[in-house]
């Protein structure tokens, strides 16, 4: 059966699939943490590599961009990391938030393998601090990249760039020219310009497809439209879209993605870490009816702000409004948009546009169900509120002091867990049969690990981790079928 | 100070205090982490304490074209610049002198000139340097012209220590100033890798060793002369030395070291992106490096020279160099290392609080 081609301007001296020299020794789709990991790797095993990242050179990088740790196994203090984190703790973490929706053959790998990724990563450029202040809960558990997940990507480009890997930005990958489970080149559009190249194996690391409005549409209705991206607006799942099609073998939810409870004043694309508000554990969060809808005092924010995204989206019109007053504004990070600031709550409804009525008829009953004791933001206090429904667990303090503040709460999207099923060399299959030089690495088959939730950090442990496993596999391919 | 500078690096520091991911690279991103909002003192703080080494923008996921459009250094360096403008008198003098580099050339120039026509120099030299010119003629010409400039700084200083609400300075304070001012540890990129200055997104550490070179450099070169002015004074030794003097040991190893030093600087900047650095006063920031260069090529220059006909020149434009760095000090960049000390101190004392 001939390939089919899709529609091609011939610039750039095109070689047809099947035809022609082989251009390279490893193509690696994308350009995040997974996708470097993988180039750097073939590279130091003496392949030829090619990178195609779709963003332009400011953007590059995918979510890594926005990451700033990745969760690291170690049996002793180790660099930034204090005390011990072992496999069986870190697996059990794992297991929680999933609830089991995991491979545990893998998932145990990624962990093993996340001790020496941390000298790895050293070994190629990147530093390490000390735990950023407000996150002493994850010094022992996640290494922090010294600048953050920008500084991470920018050090493995540069290392790219010492080891002759070529690097095109601007470069959409159209096709994966896949025929018998044997990849053969990509067809990719550099620079406006289209033109075939070819290569003797492949990694895919082009991330999940949170980014595309009508996919998410699919899955969530309307709603999705009032849903904004916390990364790269470049993940829109080209590249897995093309590959399932094409018969890959699927894994994750393929209509779930992770979202968090974050400002609704984010911009629609790529507001990161700086928009989240970690108010919620004191506040009460409204929707647009002026009404409370879930426990805020639930659990402490780092195991609880995944939850709210959600909840948040099933609400009407895709919007919270979480409601503080003096007492609590400086228990929490800064926010990246000013709070709206009232002196009394039916001023600060007004200025929130919610029922003026409802909001005061709902923050007073929320406060008469306030009881005595002691309070303590940070950890669970059992402070709850009393005949309240939904009821307040912890930190149910009354909304009573002047100044009030609001925020709007919106859904923001991190992360799809659709993707591609591997085995333990990251090798992608097609009918449950293993292709003979197709592997992924990072977001693109992290739902093999992660089924559902999400661990801090883990992301990027499972991309360094399958990115070199990857990198390593495909560049050993090459340098046989040569 | 004008409100634009510091409402724009008002603007971003409020976006970096709900990231931080920078918390590691510097005491500027130390100090943020104190604050919830940022008061006009806060932010000329942290301005202060920052070295330009512009890893943060570098490492920053929101700048252009992002629309959050964050360039910390940049911010800084204009709050900066225009804070050592607003504090010391003659405000206007410091903002013309900054973004006026030429204006230090002609200085010089003038000084040489005068110096050419007043001193009524003959162009041969015998044994003694004071045959070129009298030292009393010396001192009563560098004197005030030495004391002024200064004066004027340290009232600048004092005004800063008022505004930044400086408590009264205590040793350990002092001590942990100068150990980060000596050490440039503000320049090693938080973990020792070095800043972003030349290279793009590349450490090195290129720009903290030219930097130690220069300011070691002028120390030595400034401690050549205090030696000098105690021999001279106290012990009645004169000018020449020999060359195992202190202040031949300190006058040669120091230009040596200034005239490298303020070299790679130079070179270093046109490496730079204008970009991250402070808005219109780049002129003047080459025009102190250069100020810099000449007093310490001249001074060598002068000294190799001997008793070669040259030499009254070399010495012209050598004490016209000098007259220049002196007399625009406190409106040059030079008000950085006052001012940068001045942060470091500030800094110690409420990092212990």
């Amino acid at each position: 059966m001939p390939i089919e081609i899709p529609k091609i301007e011939p610039e750039l001296g095109l070689i047809r699939p099947g035809e022609g020299p082989v251009s390279y020794d490893v193509i690696v789709v994308g350009g995040g943490n997974a996708a470097l990991c993988a180039a750097i790797r073939a590279a130091e095993s003496g392949a030829k590599v090619l990178l195609l990242e779709r963003a332009r050179r400011s953007y590059r990088g995918g979510n890594s961009r926005h990451t700033r740790n990745f969760r690291c196994m170690h049996d002793a203090p180790k660099g930034m990391l204090t005390d011990q984190y072992l496999e069986d703790e870190f697996f059990e973490d794992l297991l929680k938030v999933t609830q089991g929706n995991t491979d545990e053959p893998l998932a145990r790998l990624a962990i093993q393998s996340s001790e020496e990724c941390y000298d790895w990563m050293q070994s190629q450029g990147v530093y390490f601090q000390e735990s950023l202040s407000g996150t002493l809960s994850l010094s022992r558990t996640n290494a922090f990249f010294l600048g953050g997940g920008k500084a991470l990507v920018n050090a493995y480009y540069n290392r790219l760039e010492d080891l002759g890997v070529d690097v095109h930005y601007l470069a959409t990958v159209l096709d994966v020219i896949v025929e018998d489970r044997l990849f053969d080149g990509v067809l990719v559009d550099i620079k406006g310009i289209q033109s075939y190249i070819r290569g003797r194996s492949v990694v895919l690391a082009s991330g999940g497809f949170e980014s595309d409005k009508e996919w998410l549409t699919r899955a969530w209705g309307d709603a999705a439209k009032n849903f904004l991206i916390r990364g790269t607006p470049y993940n829109t799942g080209g590249v897995l879209k093309n590959l399932l099609d094409k018969g890959a073998d699927q894994v994750g939810d393929p209509t779930q993605c992770h979202a968090v409870a974050i400002d609704g004043r984010a911009p629609e694309y790529d507001g990161g870490i700086v928009t989240r508000v970690d108010c919620v554990p004191f506040s009460i969060v409204l929707n647009k009816n002026g009404e409370r809808f879930y426990d805020e005092g639930e659990d402490v924010w780092p195991k609880r702000y995944a939850i709210w995204g959600r909840l948040v989206a099933a609400q009407p019109d895709q919007v919270g409004y979480a409601i503080i007053d003096q007492k609590s504004y400086n228990l929490f990070m800064p926010t990246v948009f000013t709070a709206t600031k009232a002196d009394s709550i039916p001023e600060l409804a007004e200025k929130l546009g919610l029922p003026i009525e409802t909001v005061a008829k709902t923050t007073a009953e929320f406060n008469a169900a306030c009881q005595e004791g002691e309070f303590h933001p940070t950890e669970l206090d059992g402070l709850a509120t009393k005949d309240l429904e939904p009821a307040k667990t912890n930190w149910a303090r009354p909304i009573d002091t002047p100044p009030f503040y609001g925020y709007e709460l919106r859904p923001g999207v991190t992360f799809t867990y659709l993707g591609f099923r591997v085995d333990h060399d990251a090798r992608v299959s097609f009918s449950n049969e293993r292709a003979t030089n197709v592997w992924a690495a990072g977001e693109i088959m992290a739902g093999s690990i992660l089924g559902q939730g999400y661990l801090a950090g883990f992301g990027m442990t499972i991309g360094t981790v399958f990115g070199r496993i990857a990198g390593k596999e495909a560049a050993e391919y090459a340098s046989q079928s040569a | 100070m004008q409100a634009k500078a510091l409402e724009e690096a008002n603007r971003q520091l409020a976006i970096c205090n709900a990231c931080r991911y920078c918390e590691g690279f510097c005491a500027s991103f130390q100090a943020m982490t104190r604050y919830r909002s940022f008061d006009d003192e806060n932010i000329i703080h942290m301005a202060n304490l920052c070295h330009n080494c512009q890893a943060c923008y570098h490492s920053c996921q929101f700048t252009c074209p992002h629309e959050f459009d964050l360039n910390i250094p940049k911010a800084l360096a204009n709050v900066r610049a225009e804070s050592w403008e607003s504090h010391v008198p003659g405000s206007v003098a410091a903002e013309k002198i900054q973004s006026n580099g030429w204006i230090i050339a002609l200085i010089t120039v003038v000084a040489a000139i005068m110096f050419g026509l007043i001193g009524n120099i003959p162009w041969i030299s015998d044994e003694n340097f004071y045959s070129l010119v009298s030292h009393n003629s010396l001192v009563a010409v560098f004197t005030p012209l030495f004391l002024g400039p200064l004066l004027i700084l340290f009232i600048g200083l004092y005004r800063y220590w008022n505004t930044v609400g400086g408590d009264w300075i205590q040793g350990r304070d002092l001590s942990a100033a100068f150990h980060a001012a000596g050490t440039m540890k503000n320049l090693d990129g938080g973990m020792g890798q070095g800043c972003n200055y030349e290279n793009d997104d590349r450490y090195s550490q290129t720009r903290k060793w030219a930097h130690h070179a220069t300011m070691y450099g002028f120390l030595l070169c400034f401690a050549s002369t205090s030696v000098a002015t105690v021999m001279h004074y106290g012990f009645g030794l004169e000018a020449p030395y020999p060359f195992l003097s202190l202040p031949k040991i300190f006058g040669v190893s120091g230009g040596i070291l200034l005239t490298l030093g303020t070299s790679k600087l130079l070179y270093l900047k046109t490496k730079s992106d204008p970009k991250l650095g402070v808005s219109d006063r780049r002129s003047g920031e080459y025009g102190f490096i250069l100020i810099l260069w000449l007093v310490s090529t001249s001074g060598l220059l002068l000294y190799w020279l001997g008793g070669t006909a040259a030499a009254g020149a070399m010495l012209n434009i050598h004490l016209a160099s000098i007259a220049a760095f002196f007399l625009t000090l406190p409106y040059t960049k030079m008000a950085h290392g006052f001012f940068r000390l001045a942060a470091l101190i500030r800094e110690a004392q409420m990092a212990k609080a």
